[in-house]
């Protein structure tokens, strides 16, 4: 019964020492609003570059092209052989002549080419998806191995640069979140200090009249919590709406089609679940770090 | 075993200052006891040892039956419980009123509020401020927040009220007034009362026991002693 009571009475006391001190608390929750919403629009920059990358890679494909000799049999049996590896995700087929139908009815002038040879002159083809764009180059290699394969590429040079700017700038936006999530906390922590400070002769006498360490803790412990919390909700709303705002103005992309917006829905609300789940966490420890300091003897 | 009881007492500051050394005293349960001595002379680090404000460096201190030495961190809380702290300065909350400063040192032990009306009532009512209790401190005058401060020491019943020069801030007369609300509670609720102070008048005349403490060398024990004996002080 003591320990609830003790529990009631630290909510009750945190929402009142958040209104009662209600210039430092503005202070703090101002702090943390500030920081978080840095920290939102680099989580919004950081899921929109992986997403990019990993569209785009998505798109990284090795064509196969099969010599001119190549059976129906064959092509059943390096689809299949191709098809068994490990880091392939999938792979399609496009036959010689539909290359040759898709070619004429794109150009006229394809057909009159094509009346020229006896045979089709193209050849048949995979298009090879990979899981990893790592694998890229061992695959193509493996392929290249096989029996009545005329080449097989990914564009080497290109697919490398691209990749390692890929690679780059994923890993820059990652440090910079980081970064900004201890700078963040070093905020609000400090600022929760200083509200405590203001509040050291009330832990002095909680703890001669004798109140436990951890009951003297619980009320700061979520008074840190509720200003990290209110300190996140304009964050929160803030990305949500100024998200779906910009993805409808964008119509979905940043200057070219191929760089395409993460889809709103699901990914602001996992956006505002971790600014809630920061500013909560932060506001709860940055608390209980300064309270600490006046427990020790 | 005595109520409390100090053996070889020695305390060394971190900086070096040695603030008592090899100190042994006893104290019965019900006693009013005076700590004298000039300032530095370790009377306050004396006072602190007895609630846990400092350890002692070396020796044992033991206060209702608990080894204030070994005492860990987290168990402070237990000793605190059996004593009043009655300040110079009074240490109120200065955004609570008078009723809500002496209710505080129940609500944070988790009392029911059932429990901590009458309670709370019956400490104002000894320190003799019942018509004040919607008052904030800064309402009152000096005497009666100290007298609130004696309120909240005494409101969980302690066994032991401690109290660091608690007429320091006061003009004589309300000194006067002051030291008898502790003497009652001394004699009416036989609380043992140990009390640092500077004030010669009080300690001379109250005639109970008086420890001499100086350069952190208790020196002096006199059963109904004062001021008077040792006129070097």
């Amino acid at each position: 019964m003591k320990v609830f009571r003790i529990i009631g009475r630290s909510f009750r006391d945190a929402f009142k020492s958040v209104f009662r001190n209600f210039s430092l608390s503005m202070a703090s929750i101002l702090c943390a609003t500030i920081t978080l919403l840095v920290v939102s629009v680099s989580l919004v920059i950081a899921g929109n570059v992986e997403d990019v990358t990993k569209n785009l890679e998505k798109e990284l494909t090795i064509v196969v092209y099969l010599e001119k000799t190549a059976t129906k049999d064959d092509v059943d049996f390096l689809k299949s052989s191709i098809e068994a590896m490990n880091e392939v995700e999938k792979i399609t087929y496009k036959s010689k002549e539909e290359w040759k139908n898709e070619m004429s009815e794109y150009d006229s002038s394809y057909s009159s080419l094509f009346d020229n040879y006896n045979e089709n002159p193209l050849l048949d083809s995979f298009v090879v998806y990979v899981k990893k764009v790592d694998s890229l180059d061992s695959v193509t290699n493996e392929i290249k191995k096989m029996d009545k394969i005329e080449s097989a590429s990914y564009g080497k040079d290109a697919v490398t640069t691209i990749v390692s700017v890929f690679d780059f700038v994923e890993k820059a936006t990652l440090i910079i979140v980081i970064a900004l999530i201890f700078v963040t906390a070093f905020l609000i922590t400090n600022t929760i200090k200083l509200t405590i400070y203001s509040r050291r002769n009330e832990i002095e006498i909680m703890r001669l009249v004798g109140s436990s360490n951890t009951a003297i803790k619980m009320p700061f412990v979520i008074e840190g919590f509720v200003i990290g919390f209110l300190g996140s909700i304009i964050p929160i709303i803030l990305t949500i709406y100024g998200y779906i705002i910009a993805y409808e103005r964008l119509n979905g992309h940043v200057y070219v089609e191929l760089i395409k917006l993460a889809s709103p829905y699901n990914f602001v609300f996992y956006i505002s679940f971790i600014i809630m789940a920061l500013g909560s966490l932060i506001g709860m420890f940055g608390s209980l770090l300064a309270v600490r300091k006046y427990l020790k003897i | 075993m005595k109520f409390i009881e100090l053996k070889n007492v020695n305390k060394t500051y971190s900086t070096g200052v040695c603030a008592l050394a090899d100190l042994s005293v006893e104290i019965e349960k019900g006693e009013f006891v005076f700590v004298i001595g000039h300032t530095a002379s370790g009377k306050s680090t004396f006072i602190k040892m007895l609630y846990r404000e400092e350890k002692p460096t070396k020796g044992s201190v033991i206060v209702g039956g608990i080894n204030v030495a070994k005492l860990r961190n987290g168990r402070v809380y237990k000793l605190r419980r059996k004593i009043g702290v009655v300040f110079q300065d009074f240490k109120l909350l200065p955004k609570l009123t008078v009723y809500e400063n002496v209710a505080f040192a129940l609500e944070c032990l988790g009392v029911s509020s059932k429990e901590i009306r009458p309670k709370v009532m019956k400490a104002i009512e000894i320190v003799g401020l019942k018509e004040k209790v919607r008052s904030f401190p800064n309402q009152l005058s000096g005497g009666e927040q100290q007298r609130v401060c004696i309120a909240r020491a005494i409101v969980n019943e302690p066994k032991l009220l401690i109290c660091d020069e608690p007429t320091g801030n006061l003009d004589p007369d309300t000194s006067k007034e002051i030291m008898k609300v502790i003497d009652n509670i001394n004699k009416d609720l036989k609380t043992t009362v140990i009390m640092a102070t500077h004030d010669k008048e009080i300690v001379n005349r109250m005639k109970k026991r008086v420890l001499l403490i100086e350069h952190g060398v208790l020196t002096g024990d006199y059963l109904k002693g004062s001021y008077k004996s040792h006129e070097s002080v």
